[in-house]
């Protein structure tokens, strides 16, 4: 296939390539960041983590709406806006549904499934009665939609290096929360034995309900960033969710490293084989690779020793 | 008045409005002496049809993914339906519609087709979106005798006589827009991408064989997942393989993400290196794609909102009126709208709500109102209909640069293309 070309145009299709699974792997990552935090720290296994990052992609959309009509000077830079909103508001909602149903099934990490599944089919509902069932088309300021033009042929997409930065910033920013901070001391404090840690007089659920916030948050800001590259409609986020637990999953779900390594691997794997055979067949072949190291490894890539 | 679709509905030749007079004349002494007879006469096998109302189904998914599609087309029925109404009805009655809701699920969609054809007893059915949805209530309306009126561009291969396709099939669609873009823009190297179901695989198939017909290229074929949102790799394969036209038949939210990354990638549809042609994006789908990421893409279809003529004018100020004023129109909303009317003309030609009269009357009937132009059901039960090519503008419109001189012969089971 690639006989017909000098090679400057490969090395440049080569160095390309490179570029997307770097971002593909940013945008994974940034998916299961919350949810590695929710189901890996808490064991609650949040099937609404879709609509939570739609929610973020709604607030954009609202943020874009408003600064068009209010503050059309200021559009430019509406998107830092937006996602600082869409953290907050996605974080209210995150400690509102903890508040109202998640702590009552601590004990019953099998019903949170069953629960957050009708609580994504409540916010669908929701979603389609506020905002229609079509989907919405955010504007993006038109920086974020060009690309750099490294050499004649390297074209890198800006909003691609966006979401490399924005990932890098958050996954430090969750490295820094959990290993350094008092409150990421607690939590895992709480992970490890949450009889214990009440005890010596951590207050557990003011834990529990600002680590299931945080999750939410950054869901909200990952959906935030997805509306540069994908769509923003009530089921859009079960679009996300799939690949989202595959990551988590499959990284080992108590470790945040865990989950770095999956979505580095599961994206390389899916980038460069989409280049080489179709887009089918490379979802397929991943997934049998990953179902395959699962049986052989059924706790995940990394793990946490963690008493049960 | 807004619209007067009755003056325009009337047969055109003297001899038939001549019979029509006749059998309303015929009509008006039974209703005198007796309107039980009446309703006894039009409707013999038990159809939810009485003296004043005739019920008819609209059966789309109101829930689930599919009602980002599905929403346009049950606003163009039941604004049809309204219009049909305000205008006198049909035969003198009345519709009344019962909306089920399919729910984005096929089986779903089966139970309820059932449920309008055997406790509703419907006259007809407006419905379906997906050709899954619709081969799921094949079987139902076969068994039961029913009618549907189907509003979707679709791969073709089907042919019931219990269902009336009202919106273009593949070789319709396709044929004309490859003729076009190799006449107009020269192309010469192809590359074939779309979701990986049964409708994109088909009509690549049949744009690939008229591609190598033509003795030309494709350099590519691609199939992507429905839902897939990562473009980045075929984007890169698509610079490797450098064609003059990327053919894209992507659907649903993969559209989004396609586009939003195609213009990231720098690949600027508007200065056409390549030309992109789709025939999967309406102006319903550019709402979420953003008319800003789409610009200078070209699309084959057999309607736009932006057709000029007195019929879509009209059409597009009562559908605005009714739906509110933001609201765009695509090809399948608008085939959507014709299910009604067709109907209408079918069972007034035919004098009878017999689901086997209406099918009996229904090759050769004709609709000078469509706001597409002008339509006729082939005696394959499909639309004779133009094919225009649009080019996608920033305001999320197609601009019309072209048009077939005829009308397109449908032909759901091509020779030399499966």
């Amino acid at each position: 296939m690639f006989d017909d070309y000098t090679l400057t145009e490969l090395t440049s299709i080569f160095a390309m390539q490179g570029f997307s699974g770097l971002i593909l792997f940013s945008i994974f990552l940034l998916m299961a960041l919350g949810l590695a935090i929710i189901f890996g720290q808490m064991g609650v296994i949040n099937m609404a983590h879709g609509e939570f990052m739609i929610l973020g992609a709604y607030v954009t959309y609202l943020t874009s709406t408003l600064f068009e009509t209010y503050l059309p000077g200021l559009f430019a830079s509406y998107f830092f806006f937006a996602m600082i909103f869409a953290f907050f508001v996605t974080a209210l909602l995150g400690a509102f549904v903890e508040w109202s149903m998640i702590r009552h099934l601590y004990r019953r990490p099998l019903d949170t499934l069953l629960a957050t599944w009708g609580l994504s089919l409540i916010l669908q509902q929701t979603y389609r009665s506020i905002f229609g069932a079509r989907e919405v088309g955010v504007t993006l300021p038109d920086w974020l939609m060009g690309s750099f033009q490294l050499t004649e042929l390297v074209e890198v997409p800006v909003n691609g290096v966006f979401v490399m930065i924005l990932t890098l910033f958050i996954a430090l920013a969750i490295f820094f929360l959990m290993f350094k901070s008092t409150w990421g001391k607690q939590v895992r404090a709480v992970t490890q034995n949450r009889s214990m840690a009440s005890a010596v007089g951590i207050n557990t659920e003011k834990v529990d309900r600002l680590t299931f916030a945080l999750g939410c948050g950054i869901a909200g800001v990952a959906g935030s960033a997805f509306t540069m590259i994908g769509s923003t409609g009530p089921t859009a986020g079960q679009l996300y969710i799939v690949d989202t637990f595959l990551v988590v999953v499959f990284g080992g779900a108590a470790s945040l490293l865990g989950t770095i390594a999956s979505a580095f691997s599961i994206s390389q794997a899916q980038s460069t084989l989409e280049f080489f055979l179709s887009g089918s067949m490379a979802k397929v072949i991943t997934l049998l690779v990953v179902v395959g190291i699962l049986m052989l490894r059924p706790q995940g890539l990394f793990t946490l020793k963690v008493r049960s | 008045m807004l619209f007067d679709p009755m003056k325009k509905l009337m047969p055109s030749d003297n001899k038939k409005r001549g019979r029509n007079v006749l059998k309303n004349i015929a009509a008006l002494t039974i209703l005198t002496s007796s309107t039980f007879a009446f309703a006894a006469q039009v409707n013999t096998t038990g159809l939810a049809v009485t003296d004043d109302v005739v019920k008819v189904g609209i059966l789309h998914s109101v829930t689930g993914t599919m009602a980002i599609s599905e929403t346009g087309s049950v606003q163009a029925e039941k604004l049809a339906i309204e219009q049909i109404n305000a205008s006198g009805g049909v035969l003198g009655r009345k519709i009344e519609f019962i909306q089920e809701d399919g729910a984005s699920d096929w089986p779903t969609f089966a139970e309820k087709s059932k449920k309008l054809l055997v406790k509703d007893k419907v006259a007809a059915v407006f419905g379906c979106w997906t050709s899954a949805s619709r081969k799921a209530v094949l079987p139902i309306f076969e068994q039961y005798n029913g009618m549907l009126y189907y509003p979707t561009f679709y791969e073709g291969l089907e042919q019931s006589p219990n269902v009336i396709y009202t919106g273009q099939e593949a070789t319709q669609q396709i044929l004309a827009g490859i003729d076009w873009v190799v006449k107009e823009k020269k192309a010469k190297k192809f590359f074939l991408l779309g979701s990986d179901y049964i409708w994109p695989r088909t009509s690549n198939k049949i744009a690939r064989k008229h591609i190598e017909k033509l003795g030309l290229k494709v350099v590519g074929e691609e199939y992507y997942p429905l839902g897939h949102t990562q473009f980045n790799s075929v984007i890169n394969k698509i610079k490797l393989k450098r064609p003059d036209v990327i053919y894209a038949i992507v659907v649903g939210g993969s559209n989004v993400a396609f586009y939003k990354q195609l213009k990231a990638a720098g690949i600027n549809l508007t200065k056409e290196k390549p030309t992109l042609l789709t025939i999967s994006v309406t102006e319903d789908e550019i709402l979420g794609i953003g008319g800003e990421n789409i610009e200078g893409a070209y699309a084959a279809m057999k309607y736009f909102q932006s057709l000029g003529n007195q019929n879509n004018q009209e059409f597009v100020k009562a559908f605005k009126k009714r739906w509110g004023n933001d609201i765009v129109i695509g090809d399948v909303t608008q085939a959507a709208y014709l299910g009604p009317w067709l109907w209408k003309a079918a069972v007034e030609k035919a004098g009878s709500f017999d689901i086997d009269k209406i099918r009996a009357a229904s090759p050769g009937i004709e609709l000078k109102s469509a706001p597409e132009g002008y339509v006729r059901i082939h005696k394959n039960h499909h639309l004779w209909s133009k094919t225009r090519i649009g080019k996608a503008n920033r305001n999320g419109q197609y601009t019309v640069v072209y048009e077939t001189a005829d009308l397109m012969e449908p032909d759901p089971f091509p020779k030399g293309y499966q």
